[in-house]
């Protein structure tokens, strides 16, 4: 039998036991986030209207490619975090929320995957 | 037994239907909503990606639910929770760095972050319309 408080007992472990390093995580990539969202409006605007040729053209071209590659890799991350606290903050069951948690981060990397995945395609050419 | 005693019922800090909706705390629900509406758009711009990637014809389609009225709707609210979530994660900055928590500052940052997202997004639409023929 423990004679230590559950205060005691649960200080200094979090709740995910890391809670500095996703709070940090989680603004680093809001930073990084900021010109990225800025960039992949605009670049989605000059997008209007075209059709597919110049639409890939474009999406193609080096600095687009990798802008719309960060933009979707930062994103990506930080929705991930996000969703995990949503999870945790209204999820209470134990096993329901362990399995969102999973279901949370294999969304966000085929998400991601996928996304990524057709930038290089389309910016590798074929 | 000592130990299998039952836990002490220790008080709870009350919830959201005690206090009174503020907009700074309405401005904080809508922050975490538009960014779990932004998650769902993510499979948005991953088809349309992926569309564009697979050829016209794909991409053909994707376009054509975009620029209907529903895609248009779905576009629309997408641009303003991703602007309206960039203002507010400004906001968090500037509280991060230990400003703006006065009842003025607290005030005015939300309605700017509020009317901002509205303006941006209204921007990002007519320069989209009028300018680069969205309209078509």
């Amino acid at each position: 039998m423990s004679m230590r408080t559950p205060l005691g007992r649960v200080r200094g472990l979090g709740s995910a036991k890391s809670g500095t390093e996703h709070f940090w995580q989680q603004r680093v990539t809001a930073v990084a986030l900021v010109p990225l969202t800025v960039a992949f409006v605009a670049i989605l605007v000059s997008l209007l209207g075209r059709n597919h040729a110049a639409v890939v053209q474009i999406l193609g071209s080096p600095p687009v490619a990798i802008l719309m590659v960060l933009f979707v890799l930062a994103g990506c991350w930080h929705m991930r975090l996000g969703m995990q606290v949503i999870i945790e903050d209204y999820v209470h069951g134990e096993t329901s929320k362990l399995v969102l948690l999973m279901l949370n981060t294999f969304f966000t990397v085929a998400v991601c995957l996928a996304a990524i995945f057709a930038v290089l395609k389309i910016s590798f050419g074929v | 037994m000592a130990g299998t005693k039952a836990p002490v019922a220790r008080p709870l800090s009350p919830h959201l239907q005690i206090y009174r909706m503020t907009l700074t705390m309405a401005m904080s629900i809508i922050h975490r909503i538009t960014g779990g509406a932004l998650y769902l758009g993510t499979l948005l711009l991953a088809w349309w990606l992926i569309a564009a990637a697979s050829g016209p014809t794909a991409f053909g389609t994707a376009q054509w639910f975009l620029s209907s009225f529903l895609g248009r709707l779905i576009l629309f609210g997408y641009t303003w929770a991703l602007l309206h979530h960039m203002l507010g994660g400004i906001r968090h900055f500037i509280w991060d760095l230990g400003y703006g928590f006065g009842p003025s500052d607290r005030e005015w940052l939300t309605r700017a972050t509020l009317i901002g997202s509205v303006g941006l997004t209204l921007l990002v639409w007519m320069v989209g319309y009028f300018g680069l023929g969205g309209g078509r």
